[in-house]
């Protein structure tokens, strides 16, 4: 279960954040919605630690994690696994390598289990026989499917995905989208997707968060965020801006 | 308006230092509490010993022969041709061998620390280490560490060696220096506390680089401004690092292997 309670973030004079308050519960995925630059993927970042929120609180399995240490962190956060926006694969390395490297980092070193399970993981991204590719040669699709195989091989309890779909063709997106919900469905995973395309958001939502300017404008069932009369909610959905030619 | 410049300057120089000094500590107590990556330290030597070799050797054999070279056109009118080996020798355990191979690997060893290091962090990968949850400074700044304080001193040894060699060649087979006075001279002058002013020197360099460049790495603005000026800096900060450090060592190690004593 994953709860962030009045989360306010201020980088410099900026207020990123201005209170944001959003519950998880187990199994369920939430997908976080909002204009270019509203803090989504600041906030997604809180969720994992990776930044230290001006005030607030952020639980992860009902434990505060914003006064925790990075060594202490580094226990929550095998919990979790995060798919990064550019899938951030460690380009030193190959597809394999890249897989192997948390389970090696939790202390497996038996070769025979490594290979069965990165090749679990590829399977399950439809990535089979790529096991030998820098992540150079991959396109960026791939490696997103790369980042979320790299995310999921240690089986953890919730799943982060920052814009999972963005610069992607509509076919790439639709068989990433297909991937997260499959996840949701085999490993029954809480997640957390942060996101500003609607089809993505429809298609993997148990709930929709709709930041805006810093705070939780809209929270609630994809059917009611589609079926809101809110003329701003409306023009987020329909890509609808208020300029005129 | 003159004094609030210089305070904001004093400001964050202090700031840069305390930082500095963060990273060190945390370095220090990663190497003493986590688990030290063998196989990262021993690339890290491939990279930052083995490979630097040529251009050390090539720096401390070119500055050997044109300091005994030099020395000697000085020294001849003098009648002193039997000291030049000395003044080699001495020149280069001191000064020359530690603070040349420092600026040496300040260039290319501390450029492409900093250049990887930003880049990873750019591209979210050093984000990703922390998520799976591997501390960056176990995982980039202590393998680099290890390396250098194992290498610099290494470095500077085999600089200080070939230098001595060099200035040898050039004293006795192209000035005609009688050899059986060249090396005695530089026997005579020539004490284990040089070798070990060499090597502290090669030591301290070793921090010096590896501090600054990882930092300016860890540091890199986003874009291929930031990473691009995170080398940039790694090398001008540090071999001013090495050049104004290396004044107050030698003071300092003037003290404790003082010389003739």
């Amino acid at each position: 279960m994953i709860s962030v309670r009045n989360l306010q973030k201020k980088i410099g004079r900026q207020e990123i954040l201005r209170g944001v308050d959003l519950e998880v519960n187990e199994g369920q995925t939430a997908v976080i919605v909002g204009r270019s630059g509203g803090g989504k993927s600041v906030l997604l970042k809180h969720i994992i630690g990776l930044m230290k929120p001006t005030s607030g609180d952020v639980l992860v399995d009902k434990e505060s994690i914003i006064h925790l240490s990075e060594r202490q962190l580094a226990v929550i956060r095998r919990k979790v696994g995060i798919l990064f926006q550019s899938g951030a694969l460690f380009d030193s390395m190959t597809v394999e390598e890249n897989l192997a490297f948390p389970l090696r980092e939790a202390g497996e070193r038996d070769p025979n289990v490594l290979r069965q399970k990165i090749s679990e993981a590829l399977e399950v991204v439809d990535l089979q026989g790529q096991e030998k590719k820098m992540p150079e040669s991959l396109s960026g699709g791939m490696k997103k499917r790369v980042g979320l195989a790299r995310a999921i091989i240690s089986n953890p309890a919730s799943i982060l995905y920052d814009e999972p779909t963005s610069g992607l063709d509509p076919v790439v997106a639709d068989s990433i989208n297909h991937l997260i919900r499959r996840m949701q469905n085999r490993f029954q995973v809480t997640s957390v997707v942060v996101t500003h395309d609607m089809k993505t958001a429809f298609h993997v939502g148990d709930q929709i968060a709709y930041l805006h300017e810093g705070r939780i404008y809209f929270h609630g069932s994809p059917s009611d965020f589609r079926s809101s009369p809110d003329p701003l909610i409306q023009d987020f959905i329909l890509g609808r801006s208020r300029g005129t030619d | 308006m003159l004094i609030r410049f210089i305070g904001r300057s004093v400001l964050s120089f202090l700031r840069y230092l305390g930082e500095l000094v963060l990273l060190a500590a945390d370095t220090v107590q990663s190497i003493f509490t986590a688990p030290i990556r063998w196989r990262l330290c021993f690339s890290q030597v491939l990279e930052v010993g083995f490979r630097s070799q040529l251009v050390v050797i090539m720096t401390g054999a070119f500055t050997g022969a044109v300091f005994a070279a030099q020395t000697f056109f000085q020294f001849h009118s003098l009648g002193m041709d039997s000291a030049v080996g000395s003044v080699v020798a001495v020149s280069m355990f001191r000064e020359l061998g530690p603070v040349l191979t420092g600026l040496m690997v300040a260039g290319r060893v501390g450029a492409a620390m900093s250049a990887e290091i930003g880049t990873m962090k750019v591209t979210e990968q050093i984000d990703a280490l922390r998520a799976l949850g591997v501390y960056p400074v176990d995982y980039l700044v202590v393998p680099r560490t290890l390396a250098m304080m194992v290498s610099m001193p290494l470095l500077v040894a085999e600089c200080v060696g070939v230098g001595i060699v060099a200035g040898y060649v050039v004293g006795v087979g192209l000035l005609d220096i009688p050899a059986v006075y060249y090396v005695h001279y530089m026997q005579k002058f020539t004490g284990l506390r040089d070798i070990k002013m060499a090597l502290s020197k090669g030591f301290v360099f070793a921090f010096l680089i590896v501090f600054i460049s990882c930092h300016q790495g860890l540091n890199a603005k986003e874009g291929a401004v930031g990473v691009g000026r995170a080398p940039t800096e790694a090398v001008v900060i540090g071999s001013l690092a090495i050049l104004v450090s290396n004044f107050f060592l030698s003071l300092l190690l003037n003290v404790v292997f003082p010389y003739g004593g």
